[in-house]
């Protein structure tokens, strides 16, 4: 995990939101925020890595709804990401604030 | 303004936060809070327990950088009562991120903590990484399906509800069907006259569901402890003293030994909330529950830090 977030840092900061990275493979970004995520709907290709940063104080997870992925708790300004590699629409949420609940679609 | 929504009343509310800090004990007897004072309420107990919630251990944002020092200064608070607790209740959120040696950390910390036993009920902290494995693993013994747990204590019935294993999308806090199942088995053996304390994390009733400060089926709980003549439910979540009464019932959240949280409503989310270095201390801290035979209901003294 902790590599995971290493690694996610890296490239959260080599990469502009939206654009590709050096290999070639397309990255984009959401922010977790005052109890939400944003975009609360983000559109990309196939092969795309979306990397989540949490930046309120509280530990918030990105967690799918079938659970077939899910991040450790992540506290402030902690990164974790997650390829997508099929096409489909993908709902997650918070694991400790089921409130919050967004979707990554997938082209 | 209704009797069964008193609390809602913004300035009853106030006064409530106001007074729970400066050592008046608040008793409610025939569903009619009253406060006395400390001396009156102490020399007549049975017995005495106390609640710690919300330990969050890991913690380290702006909220309190010390989060293990006021951990330990809540420890002393209970080590320092003038009645030592026959046993604590904990309450939930022992850990804030379930990470690695987290509940180890919290376990040599209570320790020292000057009571035969602690009972424990999970927060959504300790769970939401593997379901409650390692919880259930370290404080399941002793309980029956997923953590549930009724005891008996000199005349009291004390029952420790599961609130936080059944989170996902849009829905927070619930106790599910099984468990309501074992609840109202457990207490149709109970006599009516005999007082129940029920404890569980997250708020069995409604305290404001848009931050999911609420239990989803806990209506159905509360119904199940109407006819007996003094319940008391005790919970954490919300990192702040909030009562209610609702005829015989009676509901006290906690605060919280490491971070306060905003008043319901009181700011865009839930959450950490950052107060001045000096009023900290006033909005963490523990708190004891006296018991006297015959009395209407038991009585929830507030121990702040400061």
């Amino acid at each position: 995990m902790s590599r995971n977030i290493v690694f996610a840092v890296a490239l959260a900061l080599a990469v502009p939101s939206g654009t590709a990275a050096q290999d070639g493979a397309p990255t984009a970004r959401v922010s977790i925020a005052h109890f939400a995520f944003e975009p609360a709907q983000l559109s990309v290709k196939a092969g795309t890595t979306v990397a989540w940063v949490n930046h309120d104080e509280e530990a918030h997870t990105v967690t799918a709804v079938d659970r077939s992925y899910a991040s450790a708790g992540l506290e402030q300004e902690e990164v974790y990401t997650h390829r997508f590699a099929a096409p489909g629409t993908y709902t997650y949420f918070c694991a400790l604030h089921p409130h919050m609940t967004a979707t990554v679609v997938v082209r | 303004m209704s009797d069964s929504h008193f609390e809602l009343d913004r300035r009853g509310f106030m006064q409530c936060l106001a007074w729970a800090g400066t050592g008046l004990v608040w008793a409610a007897r025939g569903g009619v809070l009253a406060s006395t004072t400390l001396a009156e309420a102490a020399g007549s107990a049975d017995f005495t327990f106390a609640q710690i919630s919300d330990t969050h251990v890991g913690f380290a944002g702006e909220a309190n950088r010390n989060a293990a020092g006021t951990l330990a200064d809540s420890i002393n608070a209970l080590n320092a009562l003038a009645t030592p607790p026959a046993f604590v209740l904990h309450t939930g959120d022992l850990t804030h991120g379930q990470k690695a040696g987290a509940f180890d950390t919290l376990g040599e910390a209570l320790k020292a903590v000057r009571t035969e036993r602690i009972f424990y009920v999970p927060g959504e902290h300790d769970v939401f990484v593997d379901g409650g494995k390692e919880y259930l693993a370290r404080y399941g013994r002793g309980t029956v399906g997923s953590g549930w747990q009724s005891f008996d204590y000199r005349g009291v019935h004390f029952v420790g509800l599961v609130n936080v294993l059944t989170y996902k999308p849009g829905v927070g806090g619930a106790l599910g069907a099984e468990q309501l199942d074992w609840l109202r088995k457990d207490l149709d053996a109970q006599k009516a006259s005999t007082p129940v304390v029920v404890f569980t994390h997250v708020p069995l009733w409604a305290v404001y569901p848009a931050w999911g400060w609420t239990t989803a089926d806990g209506e159905e709980a509360i119904g199940m402890l109407r006819r007996f003549g003094s319940a008391t439910v005790l919970n954490g979540h919300i990192h702040q003293v909030l009562q209610k009464v609702e005829g015989q019932v009676t509901f006290h959240s906690a605060r919280s030994t490491a971070f306060p949280q905003p008043a319901p409503g009181a700011a865009p989310a839930p959450g950490p909330m950052k107060v001045e270095a000096d009023e900290l201390r006033r909005v963490l801290g523990v708190r004891e529950v006296r018991y006297t035979e015959g009395a209407a209901a038991l009585a929830v003294v507030e121990r702040s830090l400061a």
